[in-house]
């Protein structure tokens, strides 16, 4: 039985017409959203957080992953763990600091304490049951899954889901492409994160996200400051930016833009706004990559870019420098989102201050273009109150060519989300 | 060197500076509010998990230089910037200032900040947070050459963006 609480279907493709409409209800209802948590988020590999956050044993971090409050952490031993912060007992958080490194998590309701790496430690006046407890089995309770890809930690809720590997797909080659900036194939999460609410539903941020189609309208202020910073931003005549980009289907609901480069990276294509004095240091950091990878590979690092969407609610933006973000629906108008910056882990002062200052132009709750596409989505929220009298939103873009052939400015990519989404909403739970 | 002057500032005249630069800052009179800075002056928002936090090192919320300060407003000024068109209403409450070291010709001063901002069709927001400022004296006119804006909230969360100037 399909998923039609209103009789109709969410996602409507139509191969003759070469139309693909979704109705925005899926926008707007609780009821979505409560199956979306079960259907989609609770079965999913969702991302918890990277190997680099926990440089020591007893290093945690706590964040909520999928709803849940986790404590992502190192153990004595040194071996990750996702912890779900909830005393056996009587359910309290053990752990109420954002972040830090322990030597057990206590809890403060009735003083039972948990080692880092789960198991009990101490239960106050544990005679009163009688045997003592057993210190495994009465540990914080793991997430049912926890596996990584190059140092990004995915948990899934879902213990019989397909491992990591396999549900990544062809995501893997270009989270490859991202972690071959680093000659030791070391990236790391750069302190400092930025943790902001959009009101409107998560999945207008996947769409946003890989939607090059925006980019003029939504983000001319962005483009003038790189055209007033030298950097040539003109499409060739009859052309969108990102001019030849490519959107693509990664398999398993992963997708991700392809572009050629023109707005800089900081390894290693450099542009203006770098000034002349990062040209030597950008050239040296170039050579490495041929070194290391080839010419053809070192091209493909450097001088092409990518917004890489990890189905349901991770994305690797690889552009101008590195964001690692994630976000979930607090309500169907209403997702928290959680950003960092990703850089090399080798480095040095000058080049980390150019990713990070190539960061925060672009990217951010206070970048130049973030706002802006902050403000579409919540006027797109704005608009969907009328869902039943304008219910159709249109992604049709590039439906009339060739699968290869889908450009970032179309809405191939957008429609591999959707395909996905409605897949699982059907499915039986 | 002894030339090298220590300025001497009173409270109350980094008072009427700060009070000054609320009210240009609330009446979008963003070219008036550039000239009460420094021309390598720069503006900070460190992120909320990190407060006090280096921007060499540490993703901030803003970390401007003088170029990027300047591109900042003309963006604000722009139409095209879709998150403040209209430019939000703001108001600033500036209290607790505080003259808090001389060092050479560099003043330091403090204030605690309570900004409400107000958009059609969005939640009232309330940015709640201090000052750090080093400030200069130039042409016999005390300048800003370094405003870092700190927030007291844990995290953004529904303060949403920080698009306009804080």
């Amino acid at each position: 039985m399909n998923y039609q609480p209103s009789g109709h279907d969410f996602v409507v493709e139509n191969p003759e017409a070469k139309t693909f409409f979704v109705n925005r209800e899926v926008f707007v209802s609780d009821e979505v959203f409560e199956r979306e948590k079960r259907a989609i988020f609770d079965r999913c590999w969702v991302y918890v957080g990277h190997a680099s956050e926990l440089k020591s044993p007893g290093d945690f971090k706590t964040r909520p992953v999928a709803g849940r409050p986790i404590i992502f952490c190192r153990d004595r031993e040194g071996t990750v763990r996702a912890l779900i912060n909830c005393c056996r007992h009587r359910g309290a958080l053990v752990c109420r600091e954002r972040e830090g490194n322990a030597r057990q998590f206590y809890c403060m309701y009735h003083g039972w304490t948990y080692h880092p790496d789960g198991s009990l430690k101490s239960v106050p006046g544990e005679d009163a049951y009688g045997a003592p407890l057993d210190r495994d089995e009465m540990g914080l309770v793991p997430v049912p899954r926890l596996e990584s890809y190059r140092d990004f930690y995915f948990a899934n809720f879902d213990r019989d889901a397909v491992d990591l590997e396999s549900y990544l797909a062809a995501a893997k080659d270009y989270i490859d492409i991202v972690v071959d900036q680093s000659p030791s194939g070391k990236m790391q999460i750069i302190s400092g994160t930025q943790e902001y609410d959009i009101r409107a539903n998560w999945k207008l941020l996947v769409e946003n996200s890989v939607d090059d189609y925006h980019l003029i309208s939504t983000h001319s202020t962005w483009l003038n400051y790189m055209r007033n910073s030298g950097v040539n931003v003109t499409p060739p005549k009859g052309e969108l930016l990102p001019t030849r980009g490519f959107g693509r289907d990664l398999g398993n609901g992963h997708l991700t833009t392809d572009n050629p480069n023109y707005r800089g990276r900081p390894v290693a294509k450099w542009i203006s706004v770098y000034g002349e004095d990062a040209k030597a240091d950008i050239d040296a950091m170039r050579n490495e990559l041929v070194q290391r990878l080839g010419a053809a590979r070192a091209a493909r690092v450097a001088d092409t870019n990518r917004n890489l969407a990890i189905f349901p609610n991770l994305v690797i933006n690889d552009g101008s420098s590195v964001t690692v973000r994630h976000f979930y629906p607090m309500a169907p108008d209403r997702m928290h989102v959680t950003a960092w910056a990703l850089g090399p882990v080798e480095e040095t002062e000058a080049q980390r201050a150019r990713r990070l200052h190539a960061f925060l132009t672009f990217y951010g709750p206070g970048g130049f273009a973030t706002p802006d596409d902050v403000a579409a989505l919540e006027a797109a929220q704005l608009g969907f109150a009328a869902w039943r009298e304008v219910p159709w939103s249109d992604l049709s873009r590039g439906m009339a060519k060739a699968s290869d052939q889908q450009l970032a400015t179309d809405e191939g990519h957008l429609r591999v989300f959707w395909r996905k989404w409605s897949e699982m909403m059907e499915a039986r739970s | 060197m002894n030339e090298m002057r220590t300025a001497t500032v009173s409270r109350a005249e980094v008072e009427d500076l700060l009070y000054h630069e609320a009210d240009l800052l609330d009446s979008w009179r963003l070219d008036d509010w550039l000239d009460l800075l420094t021309d390598d002056a720069t503006y900070y928002v460190p992120p909320n998990d990190k407060p006090d936090a280096d921007a060499r090192y540490t993703l901030f919320t803003i970390a401007d230089d003088i170029v990027r300060l300047r591109e900042r407003v003309v963006r604000l000024k722009d139409p095209n910037c879709h998150a403040e068109f209209p430019p939000s209403r703001t108001r600033r409450m500036i209290g607790n200032v505080r003259v808090t070291g001389v060092d050479g010709e560099v003043i330091s001063a403090a204030a605690n900040f309570i900004i409400h901002r107000f958009r059609y069709n969005d939640l009232d927001r309330v940015f709640v947070g201090h000052y750090r400022y080093k400030l200069k004296r130039q042409g016999g006119r005390l300048k800003i050459a370094e405003r870092r804006a700190i927030l007291d909230e844990q995290q953004l969360g529904l303060l949403g963006s920080v698009s306009f100037i804080l």
